[in-house]
C-alpha cells in the first residue's frame, strides 16, 4: 500500500465507492415487490436476525424496503442530476459564448429560479404534474442546475481568453470547433464533480419531497415515504422504523459525498504533486 | 458624501427594479404551473365545502375562478386582484389567504428567526475555532462533523429529535399536541416557546455547517495575510489577532451569507414544520399542495419569493454599506 501515491489511492477508492453504489442499486432493484409484501402477523417487530431493521406497521420488512428505497433514491437522484447537469452545461456555455443579451437573460432566469425556495418550487412543479415520479424528477432537475451553470459560465469565460483558444480562432477555426475541441474537454472535470455534488443534493431533496407526500405513491418503498410513515408510530415506540432507514439514507449520501471528494482529487491537476 | 448617497440610491433603485421583475416572473411562473395542473381548483373548492352545490352555485364558483376564460386573461384577473391585496380564499382553511399567510408567517418567523440566529452564532463560533486551530484536532473533528451534518436530511434530524426528546425523555410535546390550524390566542408564551424549541433546533442544526465552513475558510485567508504576520511580529497573541483582525475580516462575509441563505431557511422550515406539525407557512404550503388549495399555494409561493428577495437585498446592501472596498469600487 505504501508504494501507491495519493492519486492512485484516490482512483482505487473512487472505483470502490462506485462499485459499492452500483452494488446497492442492483441489490435494491433485484428485490421483487412480493418480498416486501409483509404479513400482519409480523407487524411492528423490533430489529431481529430475521428482520434486520424490524418490520413496519403493516408487517413489511424494513431492511428490504430500505434497500429498495436506496436504489430508488439513486435512480431518481442520478437521472434528475444528469438532466440538471446537462442543462447547466448548455446554459453555462450559452451564457459565456452567446451575446450579451443572452447572458443577461440567463443570469436573470438563474436569479428567478433561486428566488423561490427549492422545496416550494418542487412542490409547485409536482403539483403541476399531478404528483408521481415524473413531477419529482422534473422538479428536482429544474431546480438544481443553477450554481453549476454559473460555475461553468465562469470557467468558459476564462477558457475563452486563454492563448490556445485565441490562436485557434486566428487559425480560422469556427467557434463550434473550438467549443468541441478546446472548451468541452476542459469542462469535463467540472461537469463530473458538479454531477456528483448534485446527485447528493438530489437524493436529499427526493427524500424530503417524498417525505412531504409529494412525488411517489405511498405504497412505494422510497426512504422518504418510509420515514413519513414511521412518524405516525414514533410515539408508539417504533424507533427502528425512523432510525435505521434514515441512517441508511445518511450512509448513501456520505458515500456519494466521498466519491465526489475522491473524484476531485483525481481530476484536480494540482494534486499530482502531492 | 452626497455623491455616495446618490450612488446608494441608484444601486437601491437597480435592485428594486430587478426584484420587481423577478416577483412578476414568479407570479407568471407559478400561475402557469398551477394552470398546467390536472387538479381542478373549482372541484377542490367544492369538495372542501363538504356540501352539495346547486348548478347555479357551481356556475357562480366557476365564475369566481374565471373557469372558461383563457389562461392569460385569468392570470391578468388574478394579478390585478393580488395587486389590490386580495389573494383569494383558501379552500382548506376557509379564510382569506392573506389572513392565513399573515398569521402563519408570524409563527414561521419566530421559528426561522430562532434557527437563523442559532445557526449564525454556532456556525460563526465553530468557524472561528476551526480557523484558529487549523489542521489540528479541534479543526479536524469539527470539520468532519460539519461534513457529516450537511449529508443529513433536515426532516430526519427532526424525527430523531422527536424520538429522543419527546418520546423517550418526554421533555417536549410530540408536536401533534398543538392543534393543527390555529394557535388559539390564550396559549401562553411558555407553551409557544415549548413548541418552538425543537423545530428551531432542528432547523438551526441544518444551516450551521455551511456558515461554519465558510467562516473557517475566510479566517484562514485572513490569518495567512501579511498584516496578520506583521501583527504577530509586533507581538500580538493569538486571541488579540483574532479579535482585532480575524473577527473584523470574517464577520461581514458570514453575515452576508446568512442573509443570502433565506431560501434554504424557508425550504428547511417547510420540512421542520411538517415533522413537528408546527402551524407555520411551510406546513401550510405542503398542505395546500396536497389538498389542491390553489390560492394558498400561489400566495405562499409569492410570499416566499418576496422573503428570499428581501434577504438577498439585505445581503447586497450590507456588503455595500459595511465594506469600504466595494463602496470605493463603485466610483470607478
Amino acid at each position: 500500500m505504501k508504494r501507491l501515491n495519493y492519486r492512485t489511492k484516490a482512483v482505487i477508492l473512487a472505483a470502490a465507492l462506485i462499485v459499492i453504489l452500483v452494488f446497492l442499486y442492483a441489490l435494491g432493484s433485484l428485490i421483487p415487490e412480493s418480498a416486501v409484501a409483509g404479513s400482519f402477523l409480523e407487524a411492528g417487530q423490533p430489529p431481529s436476525r430475521k428482520h434486520l431493521f424490524g418490520t413496519d406497521s403493516l408487517g413489511r420488512d424494513l431492511f428490504l424496503r430500505t434497500l429498495k428505497g436506496m436504489s430508488l433514491s439513486l435512480t431518481v437522484g442520478f437521472s434528475a442530476s444528469m438532466i440538471s447537469a446537462v442543462i447547466a452545461v448548455v446554459v453555462g456555455v450559452i451564457a459565456a459564448t452567446g451575446s450579451k443579451r443572452a447572458d443577461a437573460v440567463i443570469n436573470w432566469v438563474i436569479d428567478l429560479v433561486m428566488s423561490v425556495p427549492h422545496t416550494i418550487l418542487v412542490i409547485l412543479i409536482s403539483f403541476a404534474m399531478g404528483r408521481g415520479l415524473k413531477g419529482l424528477l422534473i422538479g428536482i432537475a429544474a431546480t438544481h442546475w443553477c450554481s453549476l451553470a454559473r460555475l461553468i459560465r465562469g470557467e468558459v469565460l476564462q477558457l475563452r481568453s486563454q492563448q490556445y483558444a485565441a490562436v485557434s480562432r486566428k487559425l480560422g477555426k469556427s467557434s463550434g470547433w473550438i467549443l468541441i475541441h478546446h472548451l468541452l474537454p476542459h469542462l469535463l472535470p467540472q461537469f463530473l464533480i458538479g454531477l456528483i455534488l448534485m446527485l447528493l443534493h438530489a437524493i436529499l431533496h427526493e427524500a424530503a419531497i417524498s417525505f412531504l407526500g409529494f412525488g411517489l405513491p405511498p405504497e412505494q418503498s422510497a426512504i422518504g415515504i418510509i420515514l413519513s410513515e414511521s412518524m405516525r408510530y414514533l410515539s408508539a415506540g417504533m424507533w427502528w422504523s425512523a432510525m435505521l432507514p434514515g441512517l441508511s439514507l445518511v450512509l448513501i449520501v456520505l458515500l456519494v459525498d466521498r466519491l465526489g471528494e475522491r473524484l476531485r482529487t483525481v481530476l484536480d491537476p494540482y494534486s499530482a504533486q502531492e | 458624501m452626497k455623491g455616495t448617497l446618490g450612488r446608494f440610491v441608484r444601486v437601491l433603485a437597480g435592485y428594486g427594479i430587478k426584484m420587481l421583475s423577478l416577483l412578476l416572473a414568479v407570479t407568471i411562473l407559478s400561475f402557469a404551473l398551477v394552470c398546467a395542473s390536472p387538479v381542478d381548483p373549482v372541484q377542490q373548492y367544492i369538495l372542501g365545502l363538504g356540501t352539495a352545490v346547486s348548478p347555479e352555485q357551481r356556475v357562480e364558483i366557476e365564475d369566481y375562478w374565471g373557469g372558461d376564460k383563457p389562461p392569460v386573461q385569468r392570470y391578468l384577473g388574478w394579478l390585478s386582484e393580488v395587486l389590490r391585496g386580495n389573494l383569494g380564499e383558501s379552500s382548506i382553511y376557509r379564510r382569506p389567504v392573506a389572513d392565513v399567510i399573515a398569521q402563519r408567517f408570524l409563527n414561521s418567523l419566530a421559528l426561522m428567526l430562532c434557527a437563523w440566529a442559532l445557526a449564525g452564532l454556532i456556525g460563526f463560533t465553530l468557524g472561528c475555532v476551526m480557523g484558529t486551530y487549523r489542521d489540528r484536532w479541534p479543526d479536524r473533528i469539527l470539520k468532519k462533523l460539519c461534513y457529516v451534518l450537511s449529508a443529513v436530511p433536515t426532516f430526519w434530524v427532526g424525527l430523531v429529535f422527536l424520538l429522543f426528546f419527546s418520546v423517550w425523555l418526554g421533555w417536549f410535546p410530540v408536536g401533534f399536541s398543538s392543534p393543527i390550524g390555529v394557535l388559539s390566542e390564550d396559549v401562553s408564551l411558555w407553551q409557544r416557546l415549548h413548541h418552538l424549541i425543537l423545530p428551531a433546533l432542528t432547523l438551526g442544526m441544518m444551516s450551521f455547517p455551511n456558515i461554519a465552513l465558510h467562516t473557517r475558510q475566510k479566517l484562514i485567508d485572513v490569518l495567512n495575510s501579511e498584516y496578520v504576520l506583521f501583527a504577530r511580529a509586533r507581538g500580538e497573541g493569538k486571541w488579540t489577532v483574532l479579535r482585532r483582525h480575524g473577527l473584523r475580516g470574517t464577520l461581514l462575509p458570514a453575515m452576508t451569507l446568512q442573509f443570502a441563505s433565506f431560501a434554504e431557511l424557508f425550504g428547511g422550515s417547510v420540512l421542520a414544520e411538517n415533522v413537528f406539525s408546527y402551524p407555520g407557512l411551510g406546513s401550510a404550503a405542503s398542505a395546500a399542495g396536497l389538498n389542491g388549495d390553489v390560492p394558498l399555494l400561489l400566495g405562499v409561493t409569492l410570499f416566499s419569493a418576496l422573503f428570499v428577495c428581501v434577504g438577498n437585498l439585505i445581503a447586497n446592501l450590507l456588503y455595500r454599506v459595511v465594506d469600504p472596498q466595494i463602496r470605493e469600487g463603485d466610483k470607478e
